[in-house]
């Protein structure tokens, strides 16, 4: 009995272990292979051990791809968008589930709507717009139709309503203006919701993929996703010790955020997911 | 009359709360909605709109290559979604387990792979399922099988596929999971192990149904997630061989900017949306009906 329960046991790290490698691997393979010459990443049996290889694939990549420039734009319109979202939609949610006010029942219907339709069926008018503004290939182009998203008004509506009522009257009693409750008294005591939504709202503006696709058309202002796509387009050599050397470069930044807000990257996804 | 002012400030401010947000939204959000639903009834040239009928959505539902899409899409559907959520169901069901150390270890450990973006999980999974050298071939070979032809073979191009959005969205899926689980009271396994029931029958007669809620909303964002995928195809496979991933998706995104069809590729899209709406409707019903 005892044994049988011990084996169990060990069955469910083993599979636990297991799944945990698989999850683990291709991160340490990229990392690894990013230090490796063609060669050596194509050896038979596979060299799993990083080599010093790491700048020499760098310079390759930076003789295909300016991808300095492509970090950059990458951080400066995911950084843009999601202020703008966290700060548009804590407004709103803030609205939402604090006032009562006409209307307010058929708009929020309305942005539950539009979350049920997936965002391509905007793609295409979105495109029609860039093209008429003359937007096409230009930051605008990437940020401006992304500051706003429905889901961000319903996640901080969710949050919004566990926002004791009193603190918001006790303000307005002395006299705080409605917009001085909103930054000085909700804001402040929300972040942790806020800081929730800047995170997967981050993340998704990171690994937005289509849009850029899309609209932009220049290498020096591509975002890190397109330049790393185009390293393996028809036509180009695909080399992966480069390209993994790009991957990283990529990932980092997400990395570093993952290290220093990991509850918060939990609890986004949480209540994106559980409360809706 | 300062009272007057601040209670009609307090009326109108709701307004302005949310009128940044509304305006951006109008713009790109529902009028693009509205637009693209014009559009699909119409042929768009750089001079305006043609007014065409339903011809956009009779070219599709005739289109051999779009219903190819479509099939691609769903086989990839219901392979994929369900044995992801029911390995999903299980690591969250042995990480909660009280007998199991090391959980916050194994929950970041599953969490991990969400925080890759689409384009470089795949970049990486070509290299590894890279036919002639690839880590996994060579694994295989070294066991003494044959190396899976992943990219010039239909069937093992769209396992490939599945096999990466498995990898990605597994741990996602049991991290909601095992929320779900931590809400289910241990007094009722209790009770089931004095009734005599294994730990096989618990998970099917109480852990599976008291997680349905959870699971049925891990179903409708994954069908919703998988009848959107267009980067893991374009990436990999660029559709092929033979159309064989081509998916919904990338069909609609071909059409609108690889021959600028804009009226087809906006009909492709509400088909889809329409696919979407009523998938969603029907798990919600089947799940209502087998309430246990």
């Amino acid at each position: 009995m005892n044994n049988k329960k011990e084996f169990t046991k060990i069955l469910v790290y083993i599979f636990l272990g297991l799944g945990l490698v698989i999850s683990i691997y291709p991160f340490y393979w990229m990392l690894t292979a990013s230090t490796l010459n063609e060669a050596q990443i194509f050896k038979t049996p596979p060299k799993m051990i990083p080599a010093g290889n790491f700048l020499d694939n760098l310079s390759m990549l930076l003789d295909q791809m300016p991808i300095w420039n492509g970090l950059f734009n990458s951080l400066f319109v995911s950084t843009v968008t999601t202020a703008s979202i966290v700060l548009l939609s804590a407004l709103a949610g803030y609205a939402f589930s604090k006032f009562h006010f006409k209307g307010s029942k058929i708009l929020f219907a309305i942005i539950l709507l539009t979350m049920m339709i997936p965002y391509q069926v905007t793609i295409v008018p979105l495109f029609i717009i860039m093209m008429k503004l003359g937007w096409i290939n230009s930051y605008k182009a990437l940020i401006i139709p992304y500051l706003v998203t429905p889901f961000g008004v319903f996640l901080m509506r969710q949050q919004m309503f566990a926002f004791p009522e009193e603190l918001i009257e006790s303000a307005r009693v002395d006299g705080c203006s409605e917009l001085g409750i909103f930054f000085k008294i909700v804001l402040p005591n929300m972040l942790p919701a806020c800081a929730a939504l800047a995170i997967i709202t981050f993340l998704q503006q990171w690994g937005n993929f289509m849009w850029p696709l899309i609209v932009m058309n220049t290498q020096e202002k591509f975002t890190m996703p397109l330049m790393l796509s185009m390293l393996v387009a028809p036509g180009q050599v695909t080399k992966y010790g480069p390209i993994m050397v790009g991957s990283v470069i990529g990932i980092i930044p997400i990395a570093i955020l993952f290290i220093f807000f990991q509850k918060q990257f939990v609890s986004g996804m949480f209540n994106g997911s559980v409360k809706g | 009359m300062k009272d007057f002012f601040r209670k009609n400030m307090k009326n109108i401010s709701p307004y302005l709360f949310i009128a940044p947000f509304f305006m951006l939204f109008i713009v790109f959000f529902l009028y693009p909605i509205f637009y693209s639903l014009v559009l699909s009834f119409s042929k768009w040239t750089s001079g305006g709109l043609e007014f065409v009928g339903i011809q956009n959505y009779l070219y599709l539902l005739t289109d051999p290559v779009f219903w190819k899409s479509l099939l691609n899409t769903g086989q990839i559907l219901v392979i994929q979604v369900p044995i992801m959520l029911l390995l999903a169901c299980v690591v969250a069901v042995l990480i909660n387990s009280k007998h199991t150390k090391y959980k916050a270890l194994f929950r970041l450990g599953f969490f991990v792979p969400v925080i890759i973006d689409l384009v470089t999980y795949s970049l990486v999974f070509s290299l590894m399922f890279n036919e002639r050298y690839g880590i996994i071939n060579q694994f295989l070979t070294s066991i003494g099988m044959k190396g899976i032809p992943w990219f010039s073979n239909g069937i093992w191009a769209k396992v490939m596929i599945a096999i990466a959005m498995t990898w990605r969205w597994t741990g996602y899926n049991s991290i909601i999971i095992l929320s779900g689980l931590q809400s289910i009271p241990g007094t009722i396994y209790e009770a089931a192990t004095i009734d005599g029931a294994n730990k096989i029958d618990t998970f099917f007669k109480i852990t599976i149904p008291m997680l349905k809620p959870v699971l049925l909303f891990c179903m409708i964002l994954s069908t919703i997630g998988t009848l959107q995928l267009f980067t893991e195809p374009y990436m990999l496979t660029k559709g092929g061989p033979n159309n064989e991933t081509l998916t919904a998706i990338y069909y609609i995104y071909d059409r609108a900017f690889g021959s600028f069809k804009f009226g087809l590729a906006s009909a492709g899209a509400y088909i889809v949306t329409t696919i979407i709406g009523i998938l969603s409707y029907i798990q919600l019903k089947v799940s209502d009906g087998g309430e246990i």
